[in-house]
């Protein structure tokens, strides 16, 4: 039995999809297997991002309403095995899926699955709640800044509300030069008033937009600090306990280790 | 030379931080509408043993300041028990 994440933040454009994308890359590339399903329904970005955009058959809608099944609208990424995508419908909107069909079909892809990584939409209205519905876990990306941030306290209150514990924070496009300089917020600034637990941090990296552009997860270039960021936080889902890399260390973090806790199974 | 500290301008990320802090004890206080009345019943509860208060015309609330934010208690009190204290 597998386990379901949901990736989200609040606000847009804070990197969610590149992390649902890097990091379900990363868990394939670790041997496990893993369904990716983006829950952007009217915005679909994850095939994009993945290169997957010419595969598409059938879409997350398709499969609520009962026009496939689950298995004939997941995409088989041929690059890595154990890798799957189940694209975002682009057409309809988002009441066209009700929490109820979504925790459905997470059930039936964690049957199969190790890993289902549910990339969520941005917002806190119905299609957030669609994309938590079947989670058991939730990790928040933010970005080192006050309406980011701000954004994310709400969705940590919203996810506690909703009876999900303990989510973890992935804080992305941190700029250790400028937290060095005083003009960004650091780790501790960010940890310290949301109260939660660090899953990671991200480097800003051009790579990220490099691989973007060319339809290929930045974890497969081994020289980006963002690819390792995303490279170790996947190893800490699976449990296994990674230190922080220096370029997290450079960002203030070098007295908060222990905080660092794994998501893994338990 | 102490001035020439005083007078530099803060990092921008402090300010951030402090923006960040008044924001979320905002936000917490009003997507939690419970929190105050919450608050209210501990607070009377506490003073419960020591004195005789006016519930009706008890007020609490929150102040914002520009860099602060107060938990005000105005609670009139109508009579302090003779020798009352915890553990009584
Ligand atoms: N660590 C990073 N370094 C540089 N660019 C990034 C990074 N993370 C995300 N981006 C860029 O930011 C934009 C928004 O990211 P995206 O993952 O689409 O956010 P969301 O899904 O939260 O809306 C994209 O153009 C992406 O390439
Ligand atoms: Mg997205």
């Amino acid at each position: 039995m597998g386990e379901v994440i949901v990736f989200t933040s609040g606000k847009g454009g804070v990197g969610k999809t590149t992390t649902t994308a890097n990091i379900g890359t990363a868990l394939a590339l670790l041997g496990k297997k893993v369904a990716m399903v983006d829950a952007d329904i009217g915005l679909r970005n994850l095939d994009v991002v993945m290169g997957l955009e010419n595969r598409i058959v059938y879409d997350l809608v398709d499969v609520a309403e009962g026009f496939c099944r689950l298995k004939q609208a997941l995409i088989k990424d041929k690059r890595f095995d154990g890798l799957y995508l189940l694209p975002a419908a682009q057409t309809k909107d988002k009441d066209a899926i009700s929490p109820d069909q979504m925790r459905k079909i997470c059930a039936e892809l964690k049957e199969e699955f190790d890993y289902v990584l549910i990339d969520s939409p941005a917002g806190i209205e119905q299609g957030f709640r669609n994309a938590v519905a079947g989670a058991d876990r939730a990790v928040v990306v933010t970005t080192p800044d006050v309406s980011a941030v701000r954004d994310a306290d709400r969705v940590i209150g919203l996810l506690e509300a909703g009876g999900m514990d303990d989510p973890r924070l992935v804080i992305n496009r941190i700029r250790a030069e400028m937290v060095r300089r005083g003009d960004m917020m650091d780790i501790d600034d960010v940890i310290d008033n949301l109260a939660i637990h660090l899953l990671g941090v991200v480097p800003e990296d051009e790579v990220i937009v490099v691989s973007t552009n060319r339809g290929e997860p930045a974890i497969l270039s081994r020289s980006s600090r963002a690819g390792q960021a995303f490279r170790n936080i996947a190893r800490r889902l699976t449990g296994e306990n990674v230190p922080l890399m220096h370029i997290e260390d450079d960002a203030g973090i070098l007295q908060r280790m222990a905080r660092l806790v794994g998501l893994g199974r338990r | 030379m102490l001035g020439m500290f005083q007078h530099s301008s803060p990092k921008s990320k402090d300010i951030a931080r402090e923006r960040l802090r008044m924001v979320l004890v905002n936000d917490r206080v009003g997507v939690s509408p419970h929190l105050l009345e919450d608050v209210r019943r501990d607070i009377l509860k506490a003073v419960s043993g020591y004195m005789q208060v006016d519930e009706q015309h008890m007020e609490i609330a929150l102040r914002t300041r520009e860099n602060s934010v107060s938990l005000v208690a105005d609670i009139p009190v109508q009579q302090v028990l003779r020798g009352a204290g915890p553990g009584k």
